[in-house]
């Protein structure tokens, strides 16, 4: 009932936008967020019931057992306590604890310790302040903030394997529809997967206080059908383009600093500070979620990120007008 | 101002509650221990973990004689806080320098040790983990010696002005109490420094 | 019914100066006065740290909203929770506790007055540190100042790589301070109920209150330690150059975890304890029943604080650990709900059959019962480690642990000043104000804390200063805020009760609830040095024996 009841706030809130789409734990779309709901609900129903009982009986108690005006000066029976019934007020609660660790253990195990197929796609995700690296080592591809899985087919599973790393603070990868969070922490390699069936973006953010930025880490995942899903990792595995109508751009990019922080495939460009722009103009967003990637929001980006994201390490990068127009048309390019 | 006195119904035969001061000082222990507890995990969690620099093998020299002195410390402090129950002043007084002689010479021994591997072997506390985990650790225990250290002399002060007679001996064993802890943690830290770390 | 008086003339001289009166105050080593102290410190930081959580909830009230920067929101949110938790909960508990221990025990004052002196001044050295942090924290480096790394400082985030400057100093630092105090109280405590209570009064005739107290003080030695020894660690970090949780070195982020929330969870359980002993005293009196299970409460008492010791990584479902030890702690979190549980069921248990009156500290009371049940129930879900997966590190948490403070701890408190504020001061609060502060509070709470649930489970996350207009976000963080301004309306009308019924309240008596424990044997307030003589006890409530000498409670224990 009370799923339902979330469910029916959110869909009537829902805005058409897929930007903006749902993030609720209550809506699973992938083997672990519907083992975790299911659990839940048994979980929500058994709290349920103890809290009817135990709130029914507190609200009997304290109309039943009024003081009245008739009674004042006589106190009531002095009882002291009664060990039966402690007894059964204990036994009682210790089963309902032994029943909800076995449910609880079983999906731990069935989630944890779930054995990777060798149809997994395997991806490592790195987490910076304030965005996310996505790297397929098995398919070459190095990309930011919008991770595309293939989607799986539950008679041929083809779950996506996520290996967790930091390359700064604690961060948390959380996209609730598709399961629990794990974090990414320093000096440390979490693991966890998923197997979306139906294709979609589905929205999440950091969970773990990471820093000034930590509310626009944005996450956006984009479940593909395994054709779609190909056709854009040959695109990712592709060297950067290379137009000529944008050489100028290009010699502003390559001869400041910009090459230090981020990396473009068959350029100079090699950075790892910042996320890989090889392929900018295939992800919707930029600043991990913070803006929609159109020309103007690139260009101020680049010229102001406070203006965007107050406190991301992207600095102003303080270029001359002209300059800033060369690199924006530069980078609109790079699909 | 007026109180109810409750009246006396049943006078059970004796009140005896534990003395305060025992009390505190068995409350201070406990609280420092678990101080300690977590430097011991700490500890123990990086033990082989350093990424680079000297390894306790490498440098650790087991400090058997300056342990030696600690530990005989708490017999001397014991002996001590028994003459001054007798009665026996320069019996307390002597046990007693014996105490801060002993203590004082293990903290030298500290000294010393540290001197050799921060000179000779190049081990500080930013080196590496072991560095870091190490002094703390040892440090620590150190820092409890000094503070310990310090209240033994005032007592010698009191003590050789006159100060200090037969009804001073349950605050003596407080602070004897405290002594035995600092001696007993080193047992601890030797273990897990000198024995299992290694 | 025969009572035999004592009374002592007046001591006090005739009025003397304010300059008088503000020395006493500052060198007083009377637990009594220095309980006032603790409550006064802690009221004066609950109106600052109050004024913080509304400034973050008018920032939350929009989606994209530009109220407060995200640099300043994240200091927010960080003295928020670091000066509920260390110079709200703690102190105002300590308050109560010194008050009310000795006089319950009947015994003079603490066993340690200078050292009990010393404690609270040393909280309140952290309190200022803490906030001196707004002047003090660029420090060279001109690098934030008020701490801005949430109140569990995790590791590497508090490292000077990603913390420069002085602000995490002074969160370090100020609780370092104030954990010595702590720790100072908690031995006081249990000396003073070791060592001073009154004949007759064996272990199992203290009331609920002192045994409460006892098990929190403790928990406080082998729990502050744990944080002390950390930020012991943080600190050689910050300025030796050590690496306890520098990860470049090898250092471990999940060790500081670990040692906090080997604090921290039992913190919670330090902080709920008292609040149990509120509820025990007050529940019996406005039932007019003794409390039901005396000997099973003493047991959960003890229970609770051995199995809250084991249940901290419950605060690290997400971390990656393996599946045997996330099975271990939800196995544990799960057990550590059965001993709440069953002072919950005595509770009711003492209210079955009784002859209840709605005064406002039995109003408060209800509330927490309720409340503090419905807490209980989402911290089991909590507990479920895979829902904890989805859970934690959204506003459902952050919703669960306020219902536990403000829906649990604050309501026992709210109930624990209107039942001894007559004590403390000789004067009654006032019931109608003491009626609207309850029914706003609980309109504003339940408007708050009830609704918070829901953004977690659509997906919110916590500790972000501004979110993207997520399907229901908006219109439910707007209903939230609301309930807030009204729980601040509540606590206004409260802090005017307590300044206006000082001066016009009823005079109270040495007993105006008909209570039956030794502080409502002694006038309002009571003299300095308690107890003309000191008392004899040979039952649990000394004074129903003294009011009922045909029927004593000493016959059936």
């Amino acid at each position: 009932m009370f799923a339902l009841l979330v469910n029916v706030i959110a869909a009537a809130a829902a805005a058409p936008d897929s930007r903006f789409s749902s993030t609720n734990i209550f809506a699973p779309a992938s083997t672990p967020a519907r083992k975790i709901f299911g659990l839940s609900m048994f979980v929500l129903v058994v709290t349920g019931v103890i809290f009817a009982v135990v709130a029914g009986l507190l609200g009997y108690a304290v109309v039943k057992f009024r003081g009245r005006a008739a009674d004042a000066g006589r106190e009531p029976a002095q009882v002291y306590g009664s060990t039966q019934i402690e007894l059964a007020w204990t036994v009682v609660p210790v089963l309902i604890v032994v029943v909800l660790v076995l449910a609880t253990t079983r999906v731990i195990h069935a989630i944890q310790d779930a054995p990777e197929p060798a149809t997994a796609l395997d991806v490592t995700v790195i987490g910076h302040q304030f965005w996310w690296e996505f790297r397929y080592p098995k398919l070459g591809i190095v990309t930011a903030n919008e991770m595309h899985i293939p989607a799986s087919d539950p008679a041929h599973p083809t779950p996506t394997f996520l290996k967790l790393l930091s390359a700064d603070t604690d961060h948390s990868f959380w996209v609730p529809e598709l399961g629990g969070k794990t974090d990414l922490i320093p000096n440390r390699v979490n693991e966890m997967w998923l197997d979306p069936a139906r294709p979609g973006i589905y929205l999440g953010q950091c969970a773990q206080y990471c820093g000034t930025q930590h509310a626009k880490m944005l996450l956006r995942v984009s479940v593909d059908q395994p054709p779609d899903f190909a056709a854009w990792v040959q695109a990712q595995q592709r060297a950067a383009v290379q137009d000529p109508r944008v050489v100028a751009g290009k010699h502003v990019f390559e001869s400041t600093s910009c090459i230090n922080c981020h990396a473009v495939s068959g350029t100079p460009a090699n950075g790892r500070f910042g996320p890989d722009l090889a392929h900018l103009m295939s992800r919707a967003t930029i600043a991990s979620g913070a803006a929609e990637n159109t020309p103007a929001n690139l260009r101020l980006w680049i010229q102001n990120p406070d203006a965007i994201k107050p406190g991301s390490l992207m600095p102003a990068m303080k270029l001359s007008d002209a300059d800033l127009d060369a690199v924006t048309a530069y980078l609109e390019t790079l699909r | 101002m007026s109180t109810l006195a409750v009246p006396i119904t049943q006078t059970p035969r004796s009140w005896v509650l534990p003395d305060r001061g025992k009390v505190a000082m068995a409350g201070l222990i406990i609280a420092e221990s678990a101080i300690f507890t977590i430097f011991v995990v700490a500890y123990l969690f990086y033990v082989g973990k350093s990424l680079t620099g000297p390894t306790p093998g490498d440098v650790l020299e087991t400090p058997v004689f300056y342990t030696i002195c600690l530990l005989s410390s708490s017999i001397t402090v014991h002996l001590a806080g028994k003459a001054l129950e007798l009665g026996k002043q320069p019996a307390f007084l002597t046990l007693w320098s014996f105490t801060f002689i002993l203590g004082g010479l293990f903290l030298f021994g500290t000294a010393q040790e540290w001197h050799r591997l921060i000179y000779e072997k190049g081990l500080t506390i930013s080196t590496n983990l072991f560095g870091t985990t190490y002094y703390s650790l040892v440090g620590l225990h150190a820092f409890h010696v000094t503070a310990g250290l310090a209240m033994l002399l005032a007592v010698l002060i009191f003590g050789l002005a006159g100060r200090v007679g037969e009804a001073h001996s349950g605050r003596i064993g407080v602070l004897a109490m405290y002594w035995h802890f600092v001696d007993a943690v080193w047992v601890v830290v030797f273990t897990v420094v000198y024995i299992l770390g290694r | 019914m025969s009572m035999n008086v004592v009374a002592i003339e007046n001591l006090q001289s005739a009025k003397r100066s304010w300059t008088e009166t503000l020395h006493e105050w500052v060198t007083t080593v009377d637990h009594k006065k220095l309980g006032i102290l603790y409550i006064g410190y802690a009221l004066l930081f609950l109106v600052i740290a109050g004024i913080e959580a509304l400034i973050i909830r008018i920032q939350l009230m929009h989606a994209r909203n530009n109220f407060v920067s995200a640099q300043v929101f994240n200091r927010l949110f960080t003295m928020h929770g670091t000066t509920m938790i260390f110079f709200v909960a703690m102190p105002i508990l300590f308050g109560f506790a010194n008050y009310l221990v000795p006089l319950m025990i009947g015994a003079r004052d603490m066993a340690f007055p200078r050292l009990n002196a010393f404690s609270f001044w040393l909280t309140a050295l952290g309190g200022l540190l803490l906030y001196f942090s707004l002047l003090g924290g660029n420090g060279l480096y001109g690098a934030g100042n008020a701490p801005d790394i949430g109140w569990w400082a995790y590791a590497p985030l508090a490292a000077r790589a990603f913390s420069p400057g002085h602000s995490s100093d002074y969160w370090t630092i100020a609780l370092l301070v104030s954990g010595f105090g702590s720790v100072g109280t908690g031995i006081n405590i249990i000396a003073t109920v070791s060592c001073m209570r009154c004949r007759g009064m064996h272990l199992g005739r203290m009331p609920l209150l002192v045994w409460l107290n006892l098990v929190m003080s403790g928990m406080i030695l082998i729990v502050v330690t744990p944080l002390t020894a950390a930020q012991l660690m943080l600190l050689v970090d910050r300025y030796l150059g050590g690496h306890f949780f520098d990860t470049q070195a090898g250092g471990s982020a999940t060790l500081w975890m670990h040692f906090f929330w080997i604090f921290g969870h039992p913190e919670v359980y330090i902080l709920i304890l008292p609040s149990f002993a509120f509820i025990s005293e007050i529940v019996p009196v406005f039932s007019r029943k003794p409390i039901f299970g005396y000997p099973v409460m003493v047991g959960a008492t003890v229970f609770i604080g051995f199995v809250s010791m084991s249940v901290w990584a419950h605060h690290m479902f997400t971390i990656g650990m393996n599946s045997y030890a996330n099975s271990f702690f939800a196995i544990t979190s799960m057990c550590v709900g059965i001993p709440t549980g069953i002072k919950i069921f005595n509770w009711l248990g003492t209210m079955w059959g009784g002859r209840i009156l709605f005064k406002t500290p039995m109003l408060f009371a209800i509330g927490f019962l309720f409340q503090f049940l419905i807490a209980g129930l989402t911290g089991i879900m909590l507990a479920v480690a895979p829902f904890d997966w989805q859970l934690t590190l959204s506003y459902f948490v952050v919703a669960h642990f306020h219902y536990v403070i403000v829906g649990g701890i604050l309501f026992a408190l709210f109930g624990a000043f209107y039942y001894w504020y007559p004590k403390m001061t000789g004067r009654m609060l006032s019931e109608t104000l003491g009626k609207w502060h309850f029914w706003l509070f609980v309109i504003g709470f339940h408007m708050t804390f009830d609704v918070m649930h829901i953004p977690g489970i659509l997906g919110m996350p916590r500790r972000i200063y501004t979110y993207e207009p997520r399907p229901g976000w908006e219109a439910l963080n707007l209903v939230i805020s609301i309930g807030a301004v009204v729980q601040a309306i509540a606590v206004l009308i409260f802090v005017w009760n307590l300044i206006h019924s000082y001066f016009k309240g009823a005079k109270a008596g040495n007993d105006p609830w008909d209570a039956w424990t030794l502080e409502w044997s002694v006038s309002s307030p009571p003299p300095a040095y308690n107890f003309a003589s000191v008392p004899v006890v040979a039952s649990r409530r000394p004074v129903w024996d003294l009011k009922h000498p045909e029927d004593p409670d000493s016959r059936y224990e």
